[in-house]
């Protein structure tokens, strides 16, 4: 009982990141209609700014603040510059563009900073709490931080006149612009709060993977995982699509070990953790394409 | 009066076709200038030409400043509002905020508040919907929430794009007579795009007549609507 509260608090802990990448995707997907496969390594290489502004002496938040500052700076620019040109070219070549901008970044990052692993330090001391038993404070820490976010960017979305008009950008584009509101910034300023997201889901899982260039990879599929899971087009959906695969796919593994221990019969296990919920966002894709919490909007016609 | 709106020899293109072949109207401060012609002649094209949406070239002016090459959320600022075809419903959102989305720039919040109760007042049955989801509302409910949008952007030229569009005749009427009193009571001035042309010229004090890209014809709409070839073509009697 004790190790299965523990599965679920690490499983709701990695969620918790999952939740941060999938929500990234959102933003960017729910403007254009595009997946950013580059969002990975854009987060991958905010933590090595995170770290640099570290290495200077400067303590662990204000350098996540900076590299935020400077990864939505960052996003703005690469909408800008790179994307805008293209906002006519058909998905393929957005999507080569993607994969592009994914090898930009990763092979800068080792270029920069070499491939050698660095351990990350963890912003939350390591105290003793109700319930440390089941769950380590830096686990805490990351889901107490990403539902701090979370709960901001509803606010912002829900709440301001600039969330709104990202919104209606978003939904209809043409209308929007002859309501006033400038499109394009809109999509540009959605570059940019993912970039910004990313940074702060890598410094909080980079302590648990540590920093290398590759540290993002398995992170950016499950954050797909969650995002499609949840519902790609719904913010609030991909949330949970992070969460719900954070802990099915430890609680799987979870009992396909302890069948191998009763039994000796061996399904599935901690080295299936990905095919897990790659199987997950299958099954979800064909049993209810628009993710267990996507809309399907209303329209009368 | 002063023309309010100014377009002299107006191409606008759609790729590499030409819609519109120079052409030169004006809508009057004040004024109704409805614009008629079948399907096709460029119409719509001309709304868009007025708001940046599609490339254009020749002359348009708005109160006398060129708007030519400025994009449309500019355009728009400066108090030109379009309703456009298909009414540009905000599906996802509520009622209300897809009127607060006209004034997302202002700062003014009491100023917003006076002007969401002042437009409700035309569109009472918005009142009753106005925590709806917005894509739920019949048709003739988002054309009237297309006007009151544009009315939140406090416009000086409302262009309007087939408002009585698939709707019932009654709703058209109460649509028709709101318009006439927003002309009236806001000084808004506007171009109204029309297939139904008789509805049309019962409302503008002014007619230009489109076909295939070319103005044919313009004048007072009485003297419009009294034209032999326009009652045959257009009218249909």
């Amino acid at each position: 009982m004790e190790q299965l509260l523990q599965q679920v608090a690490a499983g709701l802990a990695n969620g918790a990141i999952y939740a941060l990448v999938a929500l990234a995707l959102v933003m960017i997907y729910s403007a254009t209609d595009h997946l950013n496969f580059a969002q990975g390594e854009m987060a991958m290489f905010s933590t090595y700014i995170t770290w640099a502004f570290y290495q200077t002496g400067m303590g662990y938040w204000p350098s996540l603040v900076l590299a935020m500052l400077v990864s939505f700076l960052g996003g703005l620019v690469i909408e800008r510059v790179v994307l805008r040109p293209l906002h006519k070219a058909p998905v393929l070549s957005i999507v080569v563009v993607f994969i592009g901008l994914l090898a930009i970044f990763h092979s800068m990052a080792g270029a920069i900073w070499t491939h050698t692993i660095k351990p990350f330090p963890s912003p939350f001391p390591n105290i003793a709490f109700v319930g440390s038993g089941y769950i380590g404070p830096h686990q805490v820490g990351m889901i107490v931080v990403s539902l701090v976010l979370l709960s901001l960017l509803f606010v912002f979305f829900r709440f301001t006149s600039l969330g709104l008009a990202m919104r209606a950008a978003a939904q209809n584009p043409v209308s929007a612009r002859l309501a006033g509101v400038p499109v394009d910034w809109m999509l540009a300023l959605g570059w940019g709060m993912a970039a910004a997201i990313g940074a702060v889901a890598g410094a909080m899982v980079a302590p648990v993977v540590y920093l290398e260039p590759n540290m993002m990879a398995g992170i950016l599929l499950y954050g797909f995982a969650g995002a499609l899971v949840g519902g790609i087009g719904s913010p609030g959906g991909a949330v949970f699509g992070g969460f719900i695969v954070g802990v099915l796919e430890n609680l799987i593994a979870y009992f396909g070990n302890l069948l191998d221990q009763t039994t000796g019969i061996y399904i599935i296990g901690n080295g299936e953790k990905l095919p897990i919920a790659l199987i997950m966002l299958i099954t979800v894709l064909i049993l209810k394409p628009s993710g267990l919490f996507g809309r399907v909007t209303v329209k009368r016609v | 009066m002063t023309a309010l709106l100014q377009a002299r020899r107006l191409n606008a293109y759609y790729g590499p076709s030409q819609a519109l072949h120079g052409i030169e109207f004006e809508v009057a401060t004040g004024g109704i200038t409805a614009l008629l012609g079948a399907n096709g002649a460029g119409k719509t094209t001309t709304l868009r030409a007025i708001c940046g949406m599609i490339r254009t070239d020749g002359e348009l002016t708005f109160e006398g400043k060129p708007i030519t090459r400025m994009a449309t959320e500019r355009i728009v600022r400066l108090g030109v509002a379009h309703v456009p075809e298909g009414r540009g419903t905000f599906t996802t959102l509520s009622v209300e905020e897809n009127l607060r989305i006209a004034a997302y720039t202002r700062r003014d919040k009491h100023a917003v508040k006076q002007d969401l109760d002042r437009v409700l007042t035309y569109f009472p049955r918005l009142k009753e919907r106005y925590a709806q989801q917005a894509g739920t509302l019949s048709g003739g409910e988002q054309q009237m929430l297309a006007i009151s949008r544009a009315l939140m952007l406090r416009p000086r030229l409302m262009l309007l794009d087939e408002p009585s569009f698939g709707l019932a005749p009654l709703i058209v009427q109460e649509i028709f007579r709101i318009m006439r009193r927003v002309n009236e009571e806001e000084r808004v001035s506007m171009l109204l795009v029309e297939q139904n042309a008789a509805l049309a010229l019962d409302l503008a004090d002014h007619a230009y007549v489109l076909e295939t890209g070319r103005i044919v014809m313009s004048g007072p709409a009485s003297v419009v609507k009294s034209d032999e070839q326009i009652r045959k073509s257009y009218l249909g009697y």
